[in-house]
């Protein structure tokens, strides 16, 4: 089959691998009708996350109809058409039984990686890396799926394939920030990042009842469509003091809670921007954590910051001291998905969510390193590529 | 003068540091010298009840077919099983056990994964098997060949900087970057096993 491997640093190849077929008793393989990239992808393609090889395929957000089961699946039947986590759960662990998915204890089994690296294992990633288990992507034609009856969801006939796609990662992510983040009726919710995560994350916390919401990026256009998206406001960093046009824009307290959905690769209008690309190229930091650093220092005293964007090893100049005086929560997660897909699918039926707006072009897998190119560089106002492989 | 002066301090200043560095060397509790090390009992959490672990006292499998002691507790709350083993036969310690890890020779090495798949079998019926190792390989002889698209690099990153080494034309694999030689050195004592 066809499938977009990752070869190196900005390097992507279109090339011919082996069919995937059932491993375990509890697989399913899915033909993937639409699958899309993600930001994080970026930190891939970027050399930022450990343990990628040559030849892996990449791809973690995906839609398909399920085409063989295993001797032990149960509720998965060939012919569905179905969303899948990008995260993998077993389902019956402690995490799992708790609804934090990416937690699982069962599906990673390259846990040894993230245990040396975190002091803790995570759950399987589709195409994230031999230390998230290895496993092959979505950007390709069929895909492996193991523990399919916990990781596969149906998708009602009445919810559009580019509404479902983003159901697997995006739409959950976002409302998971927003959820877990502590987001209540009559809060003040700000959002770093108007990617489609953080796009999510927006519209979930109007959708809980946040009194305002607003969104801070530097793409013109993607500040605009996340004010249709998510009928919020928006600020443009790059024209502006966020931190002061916070504290004006809420009585001088700051926002109620913080959503940071930009992740490692963080920019910024200033002089930090520089500071942490050396620190971070000269192997002294990790991640650059600009935008957690903003939201700690924004939030207002009690607050909730919540940590959407990926980040994998350590960062500099962590505001410690403003999060432990001001009294704030300080939470983050991989997304537990498969806790909130059900709903989010009958919130996408019912349209309060539209999720599939997000998706500004669609290509073949043969496009899709040129694809990548557009997503990572915002060509033509480039929020998503969806590949259609078939 | 100012300048000889904070040298002289510069030099004073890391020199104590060395100093207390190296007498601290001998009190510290670091794990190598840990006079538990041979003797610490290694675990895993079950979520199930204590009987369905070790029904009749029978360690699950595959640990039953190791030589190792084992016993299991009620974790608190509502978190399931505590199973702990160990190996019955002698454990290097110290700067041995390091070099076993590394030589993948640590008898710790196979108990952590017996848990690990114990825990996997009882909770959800099967071990997860890895997929074959990287599918698509770079260079091999294929008509999408042609698609073959390198994205272009952003201007704010220095070519120097990108760590890996990029795959050549000819069909090379990537060669792994330091950070990932490292890494995968030092987990190497831990695929499938967990830090228990």
């Amino acid at each position: 089959m066809k499938a977009l491997c990752w070869q190196g640093v900005d390097e992507l190849t279109v090339e011919q691998v082996p069919d995937p077929r059932i491993l375990n008793a509890q697989d399913a393989i899915i033909k993937v009708i639409a699958s899309t990239t993600c930001g994080s992808d970026l930190h891939l393609l970027g050399g930022y996350i450990p343990m990628m090889k040559s030849g892996d395929v990449i791809g973690h957000e995906f839609l398909g109809e399920v085409v063989e089961v295993g001797s032990e699946v149960r509720r998965r039947r060939p012919g569905e058409r179905v969303v899948v986590c990008s995260i993998i759960g077993c389902g019956r662990c402690w995490p799992c039984r708790h609804d934090m998915w990416s937690l699982c204890e069962n599906s990673n089994p390259t846990s040894g990686i993230t245990d040396l690296l975190w002091g803790g294992s995570t759950a399987g990633i589709y195409g994230y890396s031999h230390a998230m288990g290895g496993f092959r992507g979505s950007h390709a034609e069929y895909i492996r799926v193991p523990f399919a009856d916990h990781n596969a969801f149906p998708v009602p006939d009445d919810v559009e394939d580019m509404d479902a796609l983003f159901a697997s990662d995006a739409v959950p992510t976002g409302w998971m920030g927003a959820d877990l983040g502590g987001v209540r009726p009559g809060d003040v919710v700000a959002v770093w990042g108007c990617g489609a995560v953080g796009q999510m994350a927006a519209r979930a916390a109007v959708l809980l009842g946040a009194e305002r919401v607003i969104a801070i990026d530097r793409y013109p256009e993607r500040l605009r469509m996340v004010e249709r998206q998510a009928d919020c406001e928006a600020i443009d960093y790059t024209a502006t003091d966020v931190d002061a046009e916070l504290r004006e824009r809420t009585g001088g307290r700051g926002p109620d809670v913080c959503i940071e959905a930009v992740g490692l690769e963080a920019d910024s209008a200033g002089p930090m921007r520089v500071y942490d690309e050396v620190k971070q190229q000269l192997h002294l930091e990790q991640d650059r954590p600009i935008a957690v650093r903003e939201a700690i220092h924004a939030c207002r005293k009690g607050g909730s910051v919540f940590v959407l964007g990926v980040f994998t090893g350590f960062v500099d100049k962590f505001p410690l001291g403003a999060l432990m005086n001001k009294g704030l929560t300080l939470r983050g997660a991989q997304q537990h998905g498969q806790r909130y897909i059900p709903m989010l699918l009958d919130r996408i039926s019912k349209g309060e969510l539209k999720p599939a707006q997000m998706a500004t072009h669609t290509m073949t897998l043969d496009d899709g390193p040129r694809g990548y190119d557009m997503f990572k560089h915002k060509k033509d106002g480039c929020v998503r590529v969806v590949f259609r492989p078939s | 003068m100012k300048r000889v002066l904070f040298g002289a301090a510069t030099l004073l200043g890391t020199g104590a540091a060395v100093a207390r560095w190296l007498a601290a060397r001998g009190r510290a509790p670091v794990v190598t010298k840990d006079p538990k090390e041979s003797l610490r009992w290694l675990g895993v959490t079950i979520n199930l009840p204590r009987e369905e672990v070790m029904p009749d006292g029978v360690p699950p499998r595959p640990l039953s077919r190791l030589d190792v002691e084992v016993r299991a507790e009620q974790a608190p709350g509502d978190r399931g099983t505590e199973l702990y083993a160990r190996p019955r036969r002698a454990v290097p310690t110290g700067p041995m056990a390091i070099l076993g890890r590394l030589r993948g020779t640590d008898p710790r090495q196979e108990v952590r994964k017996a848990l690990r798949d114990a825990k996997s079998i009882l909770e959800t019926g099967e071990v997860l098997r890895p997929e074959p190792e990287p599918a698509g390989i770079h260079g091999e002889p294929s008509a999408i060949q042609k698609t073959k698209t390198a994205l272009t690099a952003p201007k704010s990153r220095a070519a120097s900087i990108a760590q890996p080494v990029r795959a050549d034309r000819s069909g090379e694999r990537r060669q792994p970057g330091l950070r990932d030689r490292v890494l995968a050195l030092a987990a190497r004592r831990a695929p499938g096993e967990g830090r228990l």
